[in-house]
């Protein structure tokens, strides 16, 4: 029988320490990813992680699997020509905010609607991190940052509701303080064909915290706490008191064909691991 | 339509396809852009033919992306623009010669800047298929002539980015990518085609930037057992980023020495008209055939004028241009831009021959005339 993976067979442990923040979430969401790749049993090298540019954007240095860490917010259109290159591999996009939301925008929105077989898991911080704590397209409305310094003007995106109304199978939101929840979305995620989101809302003490919250760890990571609201609880409140919260849970969970599948199907002619030799 | 073969009227677009599909080309991913998109149309067409794969992309910064990924995952790729579709590259181009990935960029180029001529043709991308990205770097790109050389290149741009591990422009025009003309398409079974090096390490002692003898690391893929790790980051042997001293010095030499240590293998030329020549032509591309019409034309009026016509633009033929700046009374390069190979022309010229610009930027073929009008000046 073959040896049992643990999370050890995906995590770069001699990477460690991570380059992040004390009291950043992206270790807790690593962990969360690892070990769902353990508990799905998938080999290292049938997995390819493509990340983006930002904090988080740097998670595939501590990552054993394939990896690929491109230009800052085409992780999924790198992953797109990664899966459709070879469909046998599970290919998870690592991407935060503005990766995913602002400069990525396009491809995230295009990703969801061609519904391709990817999982993006997109850690949600509020601001700009690595570049000094800039606004974001999902930081809060009058939410204060370098750029903002007296509140941003624009309103957040949100990257949920924006996923399912593009056409995304998997769609589901949690945050830094819920483990136990962000590893089973993530193990959900990685098992749906087609193209899955899991918005983890996480910390950033240094930057968004520290200007909107308070600077320490404990403070944000209960600020997360506070402003989500299970889906069950959520869709018993009114509309007013729904404003104040963002949904957690499993938004979205559907079985569209990915675009692979109904690409073969319109071309039967194109082979079932896409190197065909049959001219 | 089926692999069309033997004698065939052909526009330049459709061979440039066909090559890529006959080099082994089974991924294609774009964006719809004038004078290029039937390259496109071809693939979307033949492709799934093949066992491959082709996508529209939102846009051709999303279109160089997956090409890049889907050479990772082993697959030859390639994509089709022009101008504003080959800006929008730039930034990936870096990521691609960067993580050192095999792959075809055609730009059919029109005229610009911004939309510009958008159905007419130039050469004006030349610098910026050369220093477009940001950063120190190498690149090949390869300028065809006729439908004929459309095909024969595209193969050739495969090849080398299969040798070399880098990507490949085509620098085509809009005069050569929608000409019809009469070319001889081979059994692909006599092509001759290079396939990038596997590694022949065990997984576990594999070092994905670990070069071989000639500077080329052997290449695994996604899904292989040997383990990936392709860094847009300054990054040492295991893939993984490195900011140590001496990392970035490493890696940028070796990216560079890689290609310009075997110019010999990239760099092709051809020679028309008589050896010894009071002008020599310096083109490419579109414009060179107008030279070799020029030729005759400038012995009706007694100037003995000769072309030395580039396939080859980067790396820059220096050692090519430098003899025959050196065995001639003048030179004229001949292009479709305000001069800009002509600066590579000057930097070889040793011998401080006369050198003069024939520049056609009137959103058509280069006229000869304005050809006629250079070689009379430099042999005044």
């Amino acid at each position: 029988m073959a040896v049992k993976l643990s999370y050890r067979e995906y995590f770069k442990e001699d990477a460690l320490p991570l380059m992040w923040c004390s009291g950043c979430g992206n270790g807790i969401l690593l962990r969360a990813i690892t070990d769902s790749l353990a508990d799905l049993q998938i080999p290292p090298h049938q997995v390819v992680v493509s990340t983006g540019i930002g904090c988080w954007g740097k998670a595939d240095d501590y990552m054993k699997t394939h990896a690929f860490h491109g230009s800052h917010g085409r992780a999924l259109a790198f992953g797109t020509g990664i899966k459709l290159g070879n469909p046998d591999l599970h290919v998870i996009a690592l991407m935060g905010d503005g990766d995913a939301l602002a400069i990525g925008g396009n491809h995230f929105i295009h990703s969801a609607r061609r519904n391709i077989d990817i999982t993006a898991v997109v850690s949600n911080n509020f601001n700009y991190g690595m570049t000094g704590g800039q606004y974001s397209p999902t930081t809060p409305l009058s939410s204060k940052t370098t750029t903002s310094p007296i509140g941003v003007a624009e309103p957040a995106f949100d990257v949920c509701g924006l996923s399912e109304q593009c056409g995304a199978n998997y769609v589901a939101r949690t945050t830094a303080y819920h483990v136990t929840q962000m590893k089973r979305m993530i193990t959900a995620a990685i098992q749906k064909k087609g193209f899955s989101v899991v918005e983890v809302l996480n910390t950033c003490p240094t930057h968004f915290g520290r200007r909107n919250i308070a600077g320490d760890p404990v403070s944000v990571m209960q600020y997360l706490k506070d402003i989500t609201v299970n889906k069950s609880r959520y869709e018993k409140m009114d509309e007013e008191e729904k404003a104040k919260y963002l949904v957690t849970g499993e938004l979205v969970n559907k079985d569209r064909p990915d675009f692979l599948s109904v690409y073969r199907e319109l071309n039967p002619a194109a082979s079932e691991t896409g190197r065909g030799e049959s001219k | 339509m089926s692999r069309p073969e033997g004698v065939q009227l052909m526009e330049g677009n459709h061979a440039c396809a066909w090559g890529a599909i006959d080099a082994g080309a089974r991924f294609y991913a774009g964006y719809p852009i004038t004078p290029s998109s039937e390259i496109a149309e071809v693939c979307a067409h033949e492709l799934p033919a093949y066992g491959g794969t082709y996508i529209q992309m939102e846009d051709e910064i999303g279109s160089i992306a997956a090409i890049i990924g889907a050479s990772l995952s082993g697959r030859k790729s390639f994509t089709a623009t022009s101008g504003p579709g080959f800006s929008l590259m730039q930034e990936n181009l870096g990521v691609g010669i960067y993580q050192e990935v095999p792959c075809v960029i055609v730009n059919i180029q029109r005229v610009g800047p911004a939309t510009g001529l958008a159905t007419q043709p130039a050469q004006a991308d030349v610098m910026q298929a050369r220093w477009g990205t940001h950063g120190d770097h190498p690149i090949i790109a390869l300028s065809p002539a006729s439908v004929q050389e459309m095909y024969y290149l595209t193969i050739r741009a495969f090849n080398l980015s299969e040798r070399f591990r880098i990507p490949v422009i085509i620098l085509g025009d809009q005069v050569i990518g929608q000409t019809y003309e009469n070319i001889i398409l081979p059994d692909p079974a006599s092509l001759d085609l290079v396939e990038r090096k596997k590694p022949l390490v065990p997984p576990e002692d594999f070092l994905p930037y670990q070069p071989d003898e000639n500077l080329v690391p052997p290449m695994a893929a996604y899904g292989d057992k040997h383990i990936v790790h392709a860094s847009s980051t300054c990054h040492c042997e295991t893939g993984y980023s490195n900011f140590k001293y001496g990392t970035n010095r490493q890696l940028l030499t070796r990216l560079k020495d890689k290609i310009y240590n075997y110019t010999d293998e990239i760099i092709e030329v051809e020679h028309f008209g008589p050896d010894d020549a009071e002008v020599t032509l310096i083109s490419y591309g579109a414009s060179s055939r107008v030279c070799k019409y020029v030729v005759g034309e400038a012995e009706k009026e007694g100037i003995r004028v000769n072309l030395l016509r580039l396939l080859t633009i980067w790396p820059f033929p220096d050692q090519e241009v430098r003899e025959a700046l050196g065995k001639t009374g003048a030179v004229v390069v001949a292009e479709m831009n305000q001069g800009q190979l002509i600066g590579e022309v000057n930097r070889v010229n040793a011998s401080n021959t006369p050198v003069h610009l024939a520049s056609g930027i009137d959103g058509e073929l280069i006229r000869p005339e304005i050809i006629m009008t250079s070689i009379r000046e430099a042999v005044k």
